[in-house]
């Protein structure tokens, strides 16, 4: 039958392009430890759930003998999906096509996809593996990249942006990551840059291998670009999948629900805080203590870890936790960690993700470097950020909330919805220790014996100031509760929060510090 | 958090706070004030020419030599009126940014 053979013609058609540059660039693809374009998407995706787009696209580039080449699929995959049910946008570059190289096609179809996504307001994950622009295409190359950039801004807030470093992403090609909400790296594989290691070298004399100077590690702890750190392709699109159950598809919608659970007996929440608030003890644990089965997803675990921010839910729902990290730094605010957290509090406000904020912070750290990288600016996008957001946001001051700090850790004056405090939290406006040296000075330096005085002094300041009952008796903090009835305030708070409305000014846009 | 595990003191506003510290932190570098006897590159790049000599006198505004540095050919000028002690570089070296160029009184 005609039929037959026509259906036969497209399957020898879709072989050839599956095999995308042939079984040379998939063995040399292999040897990287890397996997090609179309087994990424097929092992982040639902089974049989990929619908694959412009397969048969080709680039129209006629200089430096490009009319003669035929690049399969213009070395880019796009289609849709699901993960655990959820439909998502997806592209991935195919570094075995032309070293995955951006060409005007190559950039349409990523485009088209990127349009599709918005429209259908679904999140897209983009996998980048890719040597860069096509210098034969020259600037159709460049276009390619704007027309992306654009696109990721103005989808931003709408639909969840997620990129996936699976190789090289250099040039211009990282301010598309840069863009989007959550970036995924895998130790060895991936490597951003915007000048690489050979341009260094020639214009400046320092040698460096790509791995110091863009590799997973060091945009995982040192320049904060990615999210997601992850030790295998295999792990990463774990970290993905898990991901994609905490957020929900766009802004208009909520995260899915899960079954609620309860914490981990294990999770012994009387037993983890040190009264001491010079003693440390590791935040964590007082949050797996009042999640959804003790599971706390974290974001940027390696990177500015005097605070820690992540996904957990209570009561089945996704919230938004950003807690100070004592073990770190003593859980200092400084340039990092304010911009870490800021960033995380607006996704969840865009993305109508409740934000439960735990406080133990002695204010922000002092140093001329911190002075001079700006942490005036930086820290104010964190008072930005919480002051902001519309989402319910539930504050638990545990011990210490000093000064600056005090404030900008979701303090009711930012318009918090709920505030409670443990009998342990000291909110003042520095440790007694500093604020007696300056109250008591003149009576310390007369003294006989300053060292006696002094302590008689701190320990006066710490009777009367640290405490929750100065703050409760303003009405700062609305109710002083025993560390074993926080999941239960938390639980409360969140429910009756739902509903949560809030006129703000109408304005296009507010001016945060960037 | 190891139940042996050494911790070290971060002092803030004088309460000392047992804790880890970043390697960000323990790298910092200790601020110098500016020295303004020390001619220092200001950006990395290349010596293209040196146009004093030791001993030479210059003038505030004199220049002292040309760095190329992002395909541009900066003259670096005097910042004091000053006698030149000692050159540390000469044509052809690649510095990178801080290096001391040159010694004045």
């Amino acid at each position: 039958m005609a039929l037959n053979s026509k259906i036969k013609e497209l399957h020898e058609k879709r072989n050839k392009l599956l095999l995308g540059g042939g079984e040379q660039a998939i063995e040399k693809q292999k040897a990287l430890g890397k996997r090609t374009a179309r087994e990424r998407i097929m092992a982040l995706l639902d089974k049989d759930s990929f619908n694959e787009y412009d397969l048969f696209v080709e680039h129209e580039a006629r200089d430096f003998d490009m009319d003669k080449k035929t690049l399969a699929s213009d070395g880019v995959i796009i289609g849709s999906g699901t993960i655990y049910g959820s439909p998502v946008a997806v592209y991935a570059q195919d570094f075995t096509v032309a070293g995955g190289s951006l060409g005007l096609m190559h950039s349409r179809k990523i485009t088209k996809i990127m349009d599709h996504a918005l429209k259908m307001r679904m999140p897209l994950i983009g996998i980048n593996d890719s040597g860069g622009a096509r210098i034969q295409e020259g600037v159709n190359s460049l276009a390619g990249y704007g027309e992306i950039f654009f696109r990721n801004t103005i989808s931003s807030g709408v639909i969840p942006q997620i990129s996936v470093i699976l190789g090289p992403c250099a040039g211009g090609a990282v301010y598309s990551p840069a863009l989007t909400d959550f970036v995924f790296v895998v130790d060895n594989i991936s490597k951003m840059f915007i000048t690489g290691p050979e341009v260094i070298k020639t214009v400046l004399g320092e040698e460096i291998s790509m791995e110091d100077l863009g590799g997973a590690r060091v945009h995982s702890e040192i320049t904060g670009n990615a999210h997601f750190f992850a030790s295998s392709e295999e792990e990463c699109f774990d970290q993905i999948k898990k991901l994609i159950t905490f957020i929900p598809w766009n802004n208009s919608h909520k995260a899915r629900m899960f079954e609620p659970a309860e914490p981990s007996a294990e999770c012994n929440i009387d037993k983890i805080v040190p009264d001491d608030p010079t003693l440390p003890y590791d935040v964590k644990d007082v949050i797996r203590a009042v999640v959804d089965n003790s599971d706390f997803f974290e974001i940027m675990e390696l990177y500015a870890k005097s605070i820690v921010i992540g996904f957990g839910r209570m009561g089945g729902r996704t919230i938004g936790f950003v807690a100070n990290q004592p073990l770190e730094m003593a859980g200092v605010l400084d340039v990092d960690s304010s911009d870490k957290a800021a960033r995380f509090i607006r996704f969840c406000d865009a993305f109508n993700i409740p934000i439960i904020t735990l406080v133990d912070v002695p204010g922000y750290l002092p140093g001329v470097d911190q002075e001079h990288a700006g942490v005036i600016r930086h820290g104010a996008k964190l008072l930005y950020a919480y002051s902001e957001a519309t989402v319910p946001k539930v504050t638990v001051i545990i011990r210490k909330a000093y000064g600056g700090g005090y404030i900008a850790m979701s303090s009711r004056h930012l318009r918090a919805d709920f505030v409670f405090a443990w009998p342990s939290a000291e909110i003042a406006v520095m440790g007694p220790e500093g604020a007696a040296n300056i109250i008591f000075r003149k009576e310390i330096m007369s003294s006989d014996d300053p060292d006696e005085t002094r302590k008689q002094k701190v320990e006066e300041y710490k009777k009367k100031f640290a405490n929750p009952y100065v703050a409760a008796a303003r009405g700062y903090v609305d109710a002083v509760i025993e560390p074993s009835e926080t999941r239960r305030f938390l639980l409360h708070s969140i429910t009756v929060s739902e509903n949560k409305a809030i006129q703000m000014p109408e304005k296009k846009h507010g001016i945060p510090p960037f | 958090m190891k139940k042996d595990e050494k911790l070290e003191i971060l002092s803030i506003n004088t309460s000392l706070y047992k804790t880890r510290l970043s390697k960000k932190f323990k790298n910092r570098a200790q601020y110098k004030s500016p020295d303004p006897l020390t001619v220092l590159s200001y950006i990395p790049g290349t010596i293209m020419e040196v146009i004093v000599k030791p001993g030479q006198e210059v003038r505030k505004g004199d220049p002292l030599m040309i760095l190329e540095a992002m395909k541009m050919q900066n003259i670096m000028k005097s910042g004091i009126n000053g006698r030149i002690i000692k050159i540390l570089v000469k044509k052809g070296d690649k510095v990178s940014k801080g290096t001391k160029l040159i010694e004045m009184e």
